[in-house]
Formats: C-alpha cells, sequence, structure tokens
C-alpha cells in the first residue's frame, strides 16, 4: 500500500502539471484573452510595486505617498506684467503673455514686494510630467504615477471582493432554486426580477445619502445587489442541466442525500459558469467605482475616480490638454483595466467550453 | 461485366489539429461497380465516415487531401473547384447522413426542401414537375403525398428517415452513400428502412456504398465489402467470402466478438486495449498492439501494410494474414 | 422461492395535462402493470423499443421516480426477509440502497467530470459509512483490480475525462458493485461502446454476477445482448409486458406476434441465413396496439413461459 501511495501522489502531481499546462494552451490561444491577461498583470505589477518601492526606500514617502506625499517644486521665473494691448515687439498676442519663464505679477497677489523685472521662486502645481514624477504632480504636489497605482490596489480589492461576494451569493441561490424547485425557486426568481429591474447606480447614489460608503462598504453593496440579481437565474438554468445527468441520478442511487448532492455534485460543475461571471462582474465593479468617486459619494483616500473628481473640482477638466495628466491617466487606468478583465473573461470562456463538450 | 462507377485509389486524407496531422485515411482502395452494394465496416474512430465525406469533398475546413484519386464514373473528384464538385454532388453521387433525420430545418416544409435540392440541379424544372418527382419518390420509399405539406416534427423517426432517403435520390444519382443510416432507429424500422433501400437499389439500378460499425447489418445487405481499422482497410473482397473466410485478424474478432439470436450461443471472443491514436500516422500494422496471436515481424513493425490477393477478390493486410 | 425482487403489477403514469385548468387531464401510461420476479443468482433481460417505458421501470424500481401503484418486493439480506417497497423509513431506504445499485447507459455522463476515479468509488462507501477510512481505500483498489483497471494507482487520480468509454463503464461497474449489492438493474450499459469493447464489458459483469451472486435486470432494445447476458428474457411493448420465457426458449419458441416481429426483424451476421419468417398476424398485433387492453392476462403455456393474451387456442395454430 505504501508503493501505491507514492506513486498515486506522484501520478497525482503530473496529471495536475499536464492539465494546467493543456488549460494554459487553450487559454493561451485566444488572443483577446492574452490581450485581457496582459493588460491586467500589468495593473497588478503596478499595485504590487507601490508598497515595495516603498518599502525598500526607493520612493521616499514624504515625497511619493499618493495621499500625504508632498513634493515642492519650484521654479524660478520672471515677473512681468502683461500689456492690455497687443501686439507689442515682445508680444504677438495676449495668448503669449506671460511666455515660458514669465509670470504674472498680479498673480502673485500673496507675495509681498515683488516687482516687475524680479525672478520669482513660483511653487509648480499641478507640474508637469518630469523625470522626477513621471505623470507629473496634481494641484496638491503628490506624485500621480503613485496615485494611479494605489488606485489600482483599490481597483483590484473592489473588484475581486465585490465579484467574489456576488457570485458566492448567485452560485448558492441559483443552485438551491434549482434543486428545490417549487416555491423557493419562485421566490427567488422574483426576487431576481426586482433587482434586476432597479438601476444600480442611481441606488448607489441614496444609499450613499443614507450611509457613509468607504470602499469596503461599496464592495458589499455591489456584490450583493450583483449576486441577487440576473446571474442567480443563469446560473440555476446551469444548474438545472446539470441536475438531470446520470451521474446526479447514480449519486440518488447510491444513497447521497439531498444536501450532499447539491453542494458536492451539481455546486461543482456550475463552478466554471461562476467563474466567468466572476471576471465579467469585475468591470462592472471599476466602472461603479470610478462614477461613485467622481460624483464625490465615496470616502475614500485614494481611486482613480478621485483622481478626476478633483480635477474637476479643481476646474482643471476643462483646460483641455494642458493638464492632460490630471485627467487622462486616471480615465485610461479605468477602462483598460475593466476591459482587461472582459478580456480575460473571453478567453477563459475558450478554456471552459471545450472541456464541457468533451467526448 | 457491368462498369465501374466510382473508383478509389490510393486515397490519403489527413486532418491538420494543434496536435498534429490527424491521418484519418490511409491508402484507402476500391471499387464499385453498377447496381453493386458495398459496405465499410469498423468502429468508431476507424476512418469510415472520413471517407464518406471525403468522396463527397465535404470535408471540415482542416481535411486535406494529400494524395490519391476518386473517379466518379470516369471524372476525377479530387482537385475538382467547389463550383464544378456542386454540379457532382446529389447528381451523381448523394449521402444519407448518420443522423440525418435530424438535418431537417424545423421550419420548413419537407416537400419545399426536397424541392430546393431539385430546383439546384434542374433549374428549368416547373414546379409541377418537382412536385410530381418527389411524389414518384415518396411512392418507392413508402409515404404518401401528404407528407410534403408537413413540417419535420410532425413526422416519426421512421418517416424522417425515409424522406431523408427520397431527398437523397432526388437528384437521381448513381452512387448514394449510406453512413449509418438506422442507427437511432428500433430494429422493427430499422428492418422495413432497409428493405425499402434494397428494394430502390434495385428498381433504379443504383449503387450503394453502405456503411456501418453493425456486421450484421452489412452481412444483409451488401455483395461486397471493406473492413476498416485505423484509417486503414485490412480486409475487402465479396461479403460471402469474408463472412466464411475471414483472414484477418481484426475481422475475424469482429465477427467473434457478435452475439446473434439466432445459432448456438457460442463464448464470444473479446478485443483488449483500445484503437490507436492516429496523431502523425502509423508505421506498420495498426493492429498489432492488440492481434491476440501477433507473428515477431508484426510485433518489431517490419511489415507495412499492403493488402495481398488471398483468394479471388479477397484481399487482406499481408500482417495480419499470416498469424492469429 | 428465493427471489431476489418481485414485481406486482407496477404502473407509472405521467401526468402531462397542460396549464392549471385543463379538464381533460392527460395522463400517459407508461409502465402499464408489469409483474415478473427474479430468483437469486439469476439475470432478467428486459427487452423493448426506445419509448416502450423500460427505462420507466428501472427508475421506479430504484426509487428515483415515485410509482403510480402496483406492490414491489426487495430481499433484505440484513433481515433475510422480503420487504415491501411502501412505506419504507429513512433508514430502511438507506438499507435499500445499499442492496440496490444501477448502471448507466452513457459512460460520458454517468461519472462526475469534477470528481477523480478514486473518489466516484468511495462515495458509497462514504455514504453509508462501511469500515474504516484505511479499508475504504483499500476496497477501491481491491475493485479496480477486480473491474480490470489495473495498475489501480493509475486510475486512483484520474479524472472521468481522461479516461475512455470502456474505461468508464469500467469504474461505473466498480462503484455499483463496491457495497456488494445483490441485485443491480443495467440500462443499456454497452450500447454505446465500440462493438469490439462490448463483449469484454458484458463478461466482466457475467464473471461478477458469478462471483459475487448478484442480479442483474438487465435493460436493452438489443436481443442478441440479452441473449448473451440473461437467464430469462421479458419482452415489453407499450408498457406492458407481452411475453416472458426462459431465453433459449422465447427465441426458439416465440408465441406473441410482437416477439415474432422482433425476432424477425433483427439482422443476423451471416449472409447466407435467410431470416425465420414468422406467421404473424399483423391485425391482432394492430389490435393489441389500439386497444387499452388493461390486465391483460399472462397465460402459462408451460416451461415458466407467459404470453399476455386473451386467447391462448389462436396464438398457438
Amino acid at each position: 500500500m505504501e508503493i501505491d501511495n507514492a506513486k498515486e501522489k506522484d501520478l497525482q502531481k503530473k496529471l495536475r502539471r499536464e492539465s494546467l499546462k493543456r488549460n494554459w494552451k487553450l487559454f493561451s490561444q485566444s488572443k483577446l484573452g492574452m490581450i485581457g491577461l496582459g493588460i491586467v498583470s500589468l495593473f497588478l505589477i503596478l499595485a504590487l510595486l507601490q508598497p515595495f518601492l516603498f518599502l525598500t526606500g526607493i520612493w521616499s514617502e514624504s515625497i511619493y505617498h499618493p495621499v500625504v506625499g508632498y513634493d515642492q517644486i519650484i521654479e524660478e521665473k520672471l515677473v512681468v506684467e502683461c500689456p492690455k494691448e497687443y501686439p507689442t515687439p515682445k508680444y504677438e498676442t495676449s495668448f503669449d503673455c506671460p511666455a515660458e519663464g514669465e509670470v504674472q505679477k498680479k498673480m502673485l497677489y500673496l507675495a509681498q514686494g515683488v516687482e516687475v523685472g524680479d525672478m520669482y521662486d513660483v511653487y509648480l502645481q499641478p507640474a508637469p510630467p518630469s523625470s522626477k514624477h513621471i505623470l507629473g504632480t496634481d494641484s496638491l504636489g503628490r506624485d500621480v504615477f503613485s496615485q494611479i497605482m494605489e488606485g489600482s490596489q483599490v481597483a483590484f480589492v473592489l473588484g475581486l471582493l465585490s465579484a467574489t461576494l456576488g457570485v458566492g451569493i448567485s452560485t448558492i441561490l441559483g443552485t438551491i432554486a434549482a434543486f428545490f424547485g417549487g416555491r423557493i425557486d419562485a421566490y427567488l426568481m422574483r426576487q431576481s426580477d426586482l433587482v434586476l429591474m432597479l438601476p444600480t447606480l442611481p441606488l448607489l447614489f441614496i444609499i450613499s445619502a443614507f450611509a457613509e460608503l468607504k470602499i469596503w462598504h461599496l464592495a458589499v453593496v455591489l456584490g450583493v445587489l450583483g449576486g441577487l440579481g440576473g446571474s442567480v437565474i443563469t446560473i440555476k438554468s446551469q444548474a438545472l442541466q446539470v441536475k438531470v445527468k446520470p451521474f446526479v441520478d447514480s449519486a440518488r442511487i447510491t444513497g447521497g442525500s439531498q444536501r450532499k448532492i447539491m453542494f458536492s455534485h451539481v455546486l461543482p460543475n456550475v463552478a466554471p459558469l461562476a467563474l466567468l461571471f466572476m471576471v465579467f462582474s469585475v468591470t462592472g465593479a471599476i466602472a461603479s467605482e470610478s462614477v461613485l468617486s467622481f460624483l464625490g459619494l465615496l470616502n475614500i483616500d485614494m481611486s482613480w475616480g478621485l483622481m478626476i473628481y478633483l480635477s474637476q473640482t479643481d476646474g482643471f477638466i476643462f483646460s483641455g490638454l494642458e493638464y492632460w495628466w490630471l485627467i487622462l491617466p486616471a480615465g485610461l487606468s479605468v477602462t483598460f483595466l475593466a476591459g482587461g478583465f472582459y478580456l480575460v473573461g473571453r478567453g477563459l470562456d475558450d478554456v471552459f467550453n471545450p472541456r464541457l463538450r468533451k467526448r | 461485366m457491368s462498369k465501374d462507377i466510382l473508383v478509389v485509389d490510393n486515397l490519403n486524407m489527413h486532418y491538420e489539429t494543434l496536435e498534429g496531422k490527424v491521418m484519418a485515411v490511409n491508402n484507402v482502395t476500391f471499387s464499385v461497380k453498377e447496381g453493386e452494394s458495398f459496405g465499410l465496416v469498423g468502429e468508431s474512430g476507424c476512418g469510415k465516415s472520413s471517407v464518406a465525406s471525403t468522396l463527397l469533398q465535404l470535408q471540415s475546413d482542416n481535411a486535406v487531401i494529400s494524395s490519391g484519386s476518386i473517379k466518379l464514373d470516369e471524372k476525377e473528384l479530387v482537385g475538382m473547384t467547389e463550383s464544378e464538385l456542386r454540379k457532382v454532388r446529389w447528381n451523381d453521387i448523394s449521402i444519407v447522413f448518420q443522423g440525418a433525420m435530424n438535418a431537417w430545418n424545423p421550419v420548413i416544409k419537407i416537400g419545399e426542401q426536397i424541392r430546393e435540392a431539385i430546383r439546384e440541379h434542374y433549374p428549368s424544372n416547373s414546379k409541377k414537375e418537382n412536385t410530381e418527382k418527389i411524389s414518384e419518390l415518396f411512392k418507392i420509399v413508402g409515404l404518401e403525398d401528404s407528407i410534403m405539406d408537413r413540417y419535420p416534427h410532425e413526422l416519426s423517426g421512421g418517416m424522417k428517415q425515409r424522406a431523408v432517403i427520397a431527398l437523397a435520390l432526388s437528384c437521381d444519382p448513381k452512387i448514394v452513400i449510406a453512413d449509418e443510416p438506422t442507427t437511432a432507429l428500433d430494429v422493427v424500422i430499422q428492418d422495413q428502412i432497409l428493405k425499402e433501400i434494397k428494394k430502390v437499389q434495385e428498381l433504379l439500378g443504383l449503387s450503394l456504398i453502405y456503411i456501418s460499425h453493425d456486421i450484421a447489418v452489412i452481412a444483409e445487405m451488401t455483395d461486397n465489402m471493406a473492413v476498416m481499422y485505423a484509417g486503414s482497410i485490412v480486409e475487402k473482397g465479396p461479403t460471402a467470402s469474408i463472412f466464411s473466410n475471414p483472414r484477418h485478424a481484426y475481422t475475424r474478432l469482429l465477427l467473434e466478438s457478435t452475439p446473434s439470436v439466432v445459432g448456438e450461443k457460442k463464448k464470444l471472443r473479446a478485443l483488449d486495449g483500445e484503437p490507436p491514436s492516429l496523431i502523425n500516422g502509423l508505421d506498420a500494422c495498426a493492429f498489432s498492439p492488440r492481434c491476440p496471436d501477433p507473428s515477431d515481424d508484426c510485433k518489431n513493425g517490419n511489415l507495412e501494410m499492403k493488402l495481398i490477393e488471398i483468394e479471388d477478390g479477397h484481399w487482406a493486410d499481408q500482417c495480419c494474414v499470416n498469424c492469429g | 422461492m428465493d427471489n431476489v425482487i418481485e414485481v406486482n403489477n407496477l404502473v407509472k403514469n405521467f401526468d402531462v395535462s397542460k396549464g392549471f385548468f385543463s379538464r381533460n387531464k392527460t395522463i400517459v401510461k407508461a409502465v402499464d402493470g408489469i409483474s415478473f420476479s427474479i430468483p437469486k443468482g439469476e439475470s432478467l433481460g428486459l427487452v423493448g423499443q426506445s419509448g416502450c417505458g423500460k427505462t420507466t421501470t428501472a427508475r421506479a424500481l430504484c426509487l428515483l421516480d415515485p410509482k403510480t401503484s402496483g406492490d414491489v418486493k426487495f430481499y433484505n439480506p440484513e433481515a433475510d426477509e422480503m420487504q415491501n417497497l411502501d412505506n419504507l423509513n429513512d433508514d430502511q431506504v438507506k438499507q435499500f440502497r445499499r442492496n440496490t445499485q444501477m448502471i448507466f447507459q452513457d459512460p460520458y455522463e454517468s461519472l462526475n467530470p469534477r470528481w477523480t476515479i478514486k473518489d466516484i468509488i468511495l462515495e458509497p462507501l462514504n455514504i453509508h459509512n462501511i469500515g474504516s477510512l484505511e479499508n475504504r481505500t483499500e476496497a477501491v483498489v481491491e475493485i479496480l483490480k477486480t473491474v480490470g483497471l489495473t495498475p489501480p494507482e493509475n486510475y486512483l487520480p484520474r479524472y472521468p475525462h481522461e479516461l475512455s468509454g470502456g474505461q468508464r463503464q469500467r469504474v461505473s461497474i466498480a462503484r455499483s458493485l463496491i457495497m456488494n449489492p445483490k441485485f443491480v438493474i443495467c440500462d443499456e450499459p454497452t450500447s454505446m461502446l465500440d462493438v469490439s469493447i462490448r463483449i469484454s464489458i458484458m463478461d466482466l459483469m457475467l464473471d461478477l454476477a458469478k462471483d459475487l451472486q448478484v442480479s442483474y435486470l438487465y435493460i436493452t432494445h438489443d436481443l442478441a445482448v440479452a441473449r448473451y447476458m440473461c437467464n430469462r428474457i421479458a419482452v415489453m411493448f407499450n408498457g406492458k409486458i407481452v411475453e416472458i420465457a426462459k431465453t433459449e426458449d422465447l427465441l426458439s419458441n416465440p408465441i406473441h406476434p410482437y416477439t415474432k416481429r422482433l425476432i424477425s426483424s433483427i439482422p443476423v451476421p451471416d449472409p447466407k441465413y435467410t431470416r425465420e419468417k414468422y406467421e404473424i398476424n399483423f391485425d391482432e398485433l394492430d389490435e393489441i396496439i389500439s386497444n387499452n387492453t388493461d390486465n391483460l392476462p399472462m397465460v402459462d403455456v408451460g416451461n415458466e413461459h407467459f404470453v399476455a393474451t386473451h386467447d391462448v387456442k389462436d396464438l398457438l395454430i
């Protein structure tokens, strides 16, 4: 028997490896899936990079912390006073004044004793990208790149938490509905219909009016809403298909209890579909967070949505491309990460479906 | 001496897959005469359905005919363009697929679907002419005219199958391939359909290629036959000759592993193992791993697969002729 | 009379009336009053075409679907007596399940694709708490060897999709027989397997029947297979058993017109053989099909050969 065990464990390991290799091969054939995986991996690296940089001291927290960091960037500028009429020998149009390296006297109303012709140290906030700050700083002197990384952490935590919760709930409810049928099923279906009817975003607005929403709260709310919604119906139909398969009959004939059959036999076969849902619902979670933050409804220190919110309240959002680093990185991050998860879901589809059809 | 309607010579076909080339048809050679009934027997994965789809050039996209020729009434089919093939299909050679009764479009009436096929080849026919033709076909297969106006779901399995046969005959082909046409049917209905097919064949002087895994059906329906294993023909010849004197070990095992309702109840022989993987082809005898009593040459893979004539018209692969 | 199961007038109806308010209830009589018994150590073949009610019978006998009416007694080895299938409490149902198992037709769908072979075969032992954990694994290894899946270590950690159809059926057989049941219902276990593999599976089942003293109710549409596997054969048609007899007697001396029709339709693997052309009274056959023949008596024509008929004299001519 001992020989048996050792050989068996070896074989088990070997089979796991082979199975992983095969699944990887299948997944890697899907171009969309691979692109998605690349994007998600990139953001994951960003999320993990930030604490790494802080811990190893490469970045000093006082300067680079996304919320409380502050970098004083000073540039010496010539104080000028812009003429009222153009053109003049120095300036062609009003847009040319002040020129690069110049600052208007009237902007320095807080300073004392400053005259035209002096060189003045101006605090450059928000600062454009430089070698010290790859994506520049925001209006409070905080490093934008660091903020993007922080936002990445928030997105992952929020996305995965709400997705896991949602999928957990919908899988269990869907399986129960399929298994017990009758009144329980009818109730669960009506509940799903109701939740489907409710528009998510306005509901979140209302909730945030009553309660202070932190990121964890948002994750739970999104998870529960997602879990009670349409995915229950889809998982139920999948569970129904599994329920009539001969191996479930076989389990009943062997003497298994209802509960055991439901959880040990039906649930594992519904899981692949549920996993697929999970990946797709991360997309929705990330998008919802950014909208809520943008509207200032979330109690959160830093996220991509918040970055855009701040740039809006500071008035930079309509500055066109002049302060692009305050808006584009955050906006593109939301789009790309959400899209990346979606593409991963598409790739996973290819892995799971042939397996189900495999003969 | 009636002439050869179909001559297949050294046909080789493989599927391009991610794991390599799946050599589905290896050096298959056989011929079918006018009015003759030819059987192709083998188990799942032996290549018989691949042969069928290759004859009509209806295989999937990743199928490649690497060499060989298919001459239908002296017309070479390999290398024809799609438009040339379309003229040949159904007009000269047609097929009754496996599970064909499920191949009906559920929202179009039966008669209309058959008319569609006829119109493809005889565009100048009037509707009345086509309807009359279908009526004649239905009479041959034992269906009432009213079936023409019914939808597929209104017919039973047996009726749908008869309609499929009518469809296959609709353009007066010279040869019809029947790929397991009665698998899903009850034995009583199967019997009726088989009798129907025989009757049609005699009436129209049709050639028939009958593909099945059921050797009992092949025994009753065919004049000549070939046994396929792992993509190659291992034995071929007149049906009576093969049944009375099977020379290849696989043929013998097939015959000895089929229980029968008549005759003495004898102990049957089992076959161990699984059919080989067809990826990247096989050298030497494909059957030797499962042969109950292989010779040394077989085991060492010295002999390559080649059919030799044992008696008049009866060929078997040289490997398994000399052992077991 | 040592029987392993006695079935008396088993009826299973399905209510297919549509909607809440339909007045006319449409009832499909899937199994319309069948009776048979199987002595210990013997096997009965239930032969019929698709839709005749044989699978419904199997499911009713396994307590998968509740029967509509009828008397079913099964042998309970613990109590050494025949026990009625009605009104069993939970413990008795569990006892029943230890002794009655089923082998399914589809090797691809009858094993849970997410479980390993080891877990699949272990499950019955786990559910019924048989033996210690160590003993259970040993039992699994033993039965794998018995069904020909050697070396067992090669199969224990694998998943069903890694095995062939024939191997999967062997796993099904192992799982069904690991608790040593006395009665196993086999629902066409070889019809989806390759022809050359069928015999090895059937031989395995015959050997196990002898060694473990198991009785089979072997359901099939193929009379030739029933002949190979069973001592007696019951022919089922339209929810009723029309004829039941010892295997060779049925095949050489069929009496009911449906049986005659069935036998005469079967192709024979011998090109020189001309099939027996039975004198079939098609009118009688049609009458049976169209009539609502409730409770047609089974007439004993000797040698344990029973035929469902109104008038014996007519049929014996």
